[in-house]
């Protein structure tokens, strides 16, 4: 049995209960405890920061040469909160209603309830740390809107958003490494979690410069790491995104939950060709001004320009006119899928959609025009003051797509296609952020927690600062409490010993195996089993397939992978092998919960389960449940399921017509 | 748009490690198509080096999308390549000619020692943000976000200095190694806006010590920084930087 420990009371008292009556560590006994926090994305940044002002002893790791360089950065949208700043209606209920019912009623109440409350704090604290959100004339932060909502919470630094917030957190973090309460620990990684007594008490850690292997002591170990999108090779995940911390954990006894539960984001630039290493997304702020068609006819091979208004079809206009363009992401993707499946594609490839900002630059055009009160402008005149404001608004993002593509947005309409975005699955955790194993916590997009079967936009980066600062602070103090008489273990303590031997061992393993093909090809099989069979679109007999194709491929690993060069130096390709190991396996996990997941929901798209319509049908009765998975064996798992009470909300068909 | 193969000849800075001497080492790579990444095209690179039984080039990146500020490298003689307000990672082979020969370098500058190849180390950066480049707010003592009006083209103008992205392009072309136009946009950032203005002072004393103390060097306005920075950063933020030093120095208490 899983015990969530959700607070009892009232929704909205459930939260301001727990701060009230859960434990504390004073100040002098704070000094003696040690934490681990594994990753410095907003998540590992923003909680080293804050467990470090506390006064406890933090040891922060990442892989990078800096933890300014997490991804967090590349998000460019925005962040949501509750400010209600607009007068639109919005308030922290909406919030917390918006993200359930966007993650499709599989996400739990009161994870997100308290999600939606810290939000404001969240702006209050970025604001004084002087991240420079965008303003209004008047000097007051500005809005705008994103997907799966009818009100503007969204904040934002134009299209750097992710990139501001973790400066933010970082020169907080920073300064905590100043004044000695965090030490940081760059290019390393994660291998192994030590346990002792049943708790988590430690890590092994690769230098990655060195290649030598670490031992770290802690009190806890909080696993900041993000999410497992490379898993299908190509994603807009950094290149050194992984699950190998995650994975650990959940061979050492964490249970991994809703792993089939995958964002795939409908905006991004489409795949060029075989040589692609990652994919790049377009904002999905994008969506409030760009229109989202394809031409009327198959195979139509006129310039998009050269279509005539009556032979497009905006199909999200069409198919959901209460949200239109602005529908949450998984709806968008499909439809994007959709329409391509039915011949109606554009571009070479046949795999895109366009994403048009024509008639926004006249829109904007025309105001402009309005305010200096000339109304005999030309065309062309509305057209140069509509594109300044369009550059204005998403300069940055329209730069980076000429860049990669070699056409200029401004003049055509961009093409684009969905592409693996997020993970929502990840490590099972309680209210308290804790893992099935005692001592070992999860935060920000590792856990699995607060967006259900998808996750709305700008809800990331509310996620992973509202764990760091607002939630991890007391939650971890109220297991520390019981701490205070247990003195830090010395590294010498023979599970650090053995723990350190299983990965040592394993390293030597993939060296020795000396086979003939690159890491780099067994991803990108990987990559391709699981997107095309555990994709936007998945059915029983293609899952199947899956799990035996990705068994045969992780024999074939083991057998004939290549890694050059030695153990004991700086060497990216063993880097590599770990992780892709990782990732083979947590591959055939996947498939395992999205073939036991008898519905459609949210980004999990069972083709046997829709509506005639073809919208995601779920199964109330038999799976409104997290799937949370205990490892048995290599290919064994324990399913165990925590059923999901809704108290205030009433779960409907999600439509967004 | 029009894409087509291209022959090339790799002409790379090998260095085992931080202690042994590197050198120019040439690879040729086949069918590199123009709509690649240049990463992409190291990436073909190396696994034809793996295939080979030869070390792969080692080389920082990991966004691809111009963001993180981890890639680096010298591309013929510039960092990050010729492309105007460009990483490496978003420079795409469209920029060359078949049967060019590339020249990849790792960044130099004493204060960036190589680690491996084309890595270098930047922790000189973070050590020149511990030494003040933050404000010092402790979480939960944030007032409401709007109770602090800010004037938007101040916001704006810091925004611009925010969105510096550390990756030492700055450095590694100035010919004196100086890290000024890096500290200045973090200076700049902070001293634009109200919140940043009880320590505006010391900040300002502090980080310009630590800088020199990590041995970059002067800045004797070239601009080659402004020129090759990949966000822009304009040097006027260099101005503002000696302006605030000035300031500091003549009426800081200490």
């Amino acid at each position: 049995m899983l015990d969530a420990k959700i607070p009892s009371g009232p929704l909205d008292d459930k939260w301001t209960e727990y701060k009230g009556h859960c434990k504390l560590v004073n100040p002098a006994n704070k000094r003696k405890l040690e934490v681990i926090i594994v990753g410095t994305g907003l998540a590992g940044a923003s909680a080293a920061a804050a467990l470090g002002e506390l006064g406890y002893k933090v040891k922060a790791f990442c892989f990078q040469d800096s933890p300014r360089r997490a991804h967090s950065i590349a998000a460019q949208g925005g962040i949501n909160a509750a400010k209600n700043y607009q007068n639109d209606g919005d308030s922290v209920f909406r919030l917390f209603y918006d993200t359930i019912k966007g993650g499709d009623y599989r996400a739990r109440e009161a994870n997100v309830h308290r999600l939606a409350e810290v939000s404001t704090n969240i702006i209050d604290q970025c604001v004084a740390q002087g991240v420079p959100f965008a303003r209004e004339y008047g000097g007051l932060l500005s809005n705008r809107s994103f997907g799966g909502t009818q009100v503007q919470r969204t904040f934002y630094a134009a299209g750097q958003t992710g990139q501001q917030l973790l400066i933010g957190a970082y020169q907080a973090l920073e300064r905590q490494i100043a004044l000695g309460n965090v030490q940081m620990f760059a290019r390393h990684e994660m291998l192994e979690i030590v346990k002792i007594d049943g708790k988590a008490r430690g890590i092994i850690a690769r230098n990655l410069v060195n290649g030598e292997l670490e031992r770290h002591f802690g009190h806890a170990v909080l696993l900041c790491t993000g999410g497992y999108g490379n898993v299908y090779y190509l994603s807009t995940n950094a290149m050194g995104s992984n699950t190998t911390a995650t994975w650990k954990a959940h061979r050492k006894g964490a249970a991994f939950a809703n792993p089939c539960f995958t964002q795939i984001h409908p905006t991004c630039i489409p795949v060029s060709g075989d040589h692609q290493s990652k994919l790049t997304l377009m904002s999905e702020s994008l969506r409030n001004d760009g229109r989202i068609w394809v031409p009327k006819k198959k195979d139509d091979q006129r310039k998009a320009i050269d279509i005539p208004e009556e032979e497009r079809d905006y199909y999200l206009e069409r198919r959901y006119p209460a949200f239109g363009n602005l529908v949450p992401r998984d709806v968008a993707s499909r439809a994007a899928k959709e329409r391509c499946d039915e011949g109606y594609g554009v571009g070479t490839s046949k795999q895109a959609v366009y994403l048009d900002f024509a008639d926004a630059i006249v829109r904007y055009g025309k105001i402009e025009a309005g305010k200096e009160g000339n109304s005999s402008k030309s065309m062309e005149e509305i057209i140069v003051l509509g594109k300044e404001v369009v550059k204005e608004k998403y300069g940055n993002l329209f730069d980076m797509y000429k860049k990669i593509t070699g056409e200029n947005p401004y003049e055509f309409p961009m093409r684009i296609y969905p592409a693996v975005h997020y993970t929502m699955g990840g490590l099972w955790v309680n209210y308290e952020l804790q893992t099935t194993i005692p001592g070992l916590y999860a935060l920000g997009e590792a856990n699995f927690s607060d967006h259900g079967a998808n996750r709305l936009g700008a809800s990331a980066l509310m996620q992973g600062l509202a764990d760091g600062y607002f939630v991890i602070p007391y939650t971890l103090g109220n297991t520390l409490a019981d701490e205070i008489y247990n003195k830090a273990i010395e590294t010498s303590h023979p599970a650090f010993e053995e723990a350190e031997k299983e990965v040592a061992d394993r390293i030597n393993t993939l060296m020795n195996i000396k086979g003939t093909q690159t890491v780099e090809s067994f991803h990108k099989r990987l990559g391709k089993i699981i997107w095309d069979k555990c994709g936007m679109a998945r059915n029983k007999e293609g899952l199947l397939q899956a799990i035996q194709e990705i068994q045969a491929l992780k024999k074939e690993f083991w057998s004939d992978v290549r890694i050059p060069g030695s153990i004991n130096e700086m060497n990216p390709e063993l880097d590599k092998a770990n992780r892709v190991a990782d990732f083979i396996e947590l591959g055939e996990l996947m498939c395992v919960d999205a073939l036991n997941r008898n519905e459609s929901c949210g980004g999990h798209f069972r083709e046997e389960f829709q509506t005639e319509d073809g919208e995601a049908l779920r199964d109330d009765a038999n799976f409104m449940y997290v799937a949370a998975w205990e490892s048995k064996s290599a290919h064994e798992w324990n399913l165990i399921k925590e059923p999901l009470v809704y108290d205030v909300v009433k779960p409907s068909q999600r439509s967004y017509k | 748009m029009e894409h087509y193969n291209m022959n090339l000849t790799v002409k790379v800075w090998r260095q085992k490690n931080s202690r042994e001497k590197g050198g120019f080492q040439s690879y040729p790579v086949k069918d590199i198509s123009s709509e690649m990444s240049f990463l992409e095209m190291i990436d073909v690179l190396n696994e034809q080096l793996i295939r080979d039984g030869e070390d792969p080039i080692a080389f920082d990146h990991d966004c691809r999308e111009g963001i993180c500020g981890m890639c680096s490298m010298y591309i013929n003689g510039k960092p990050h390549g010729a492309w105007k307000a460009n990483t490496t990672c978003q420079l795409h082979m469209r920029a060359f000619k078949d049967g060019e020969t590339i020249t990849v370098e790792p960044w130099r500058a004493g204060a960036f020692p190589v680690i491996k190849d084309l890595m270098v180390d930047r922790s000189a950066f973070d050590r020149i943000i511990q030494a003040g480049g933050y404000i010092s707010v402790n979480t939960g003592n944030a007032v409401d976000g709007n109770s602090l009006p800010i004037n938007k083209d101040k916001a704006d103008a810091s925004f611009a200095a925010a969105m510096c992205i550390g990756c030492g392009a700055c450095v590694a072309a100035c010919k004196n190694s100086s890290a000024m136009l890096f500290l200045s946009a973090k200076v700049s950032h902070l001293a634009l806006l109200p919140q940043g203005e009880p320590e505006r002072k010391s900040r300002v004393i502090n980080m310009v010590a630590q800088m020199d103390k990590e041995g970059f060097g002067a800045c004797t306005n070239t601009g080659a920084c402004e020129a090759t920075c990949p966000k822009e950063i304009s040097i006027s933020n260099i101005a503002r930087l000696n302006q605030e030093y000035l300031v500091a120095s003549l009426t800081s208490d200490k």
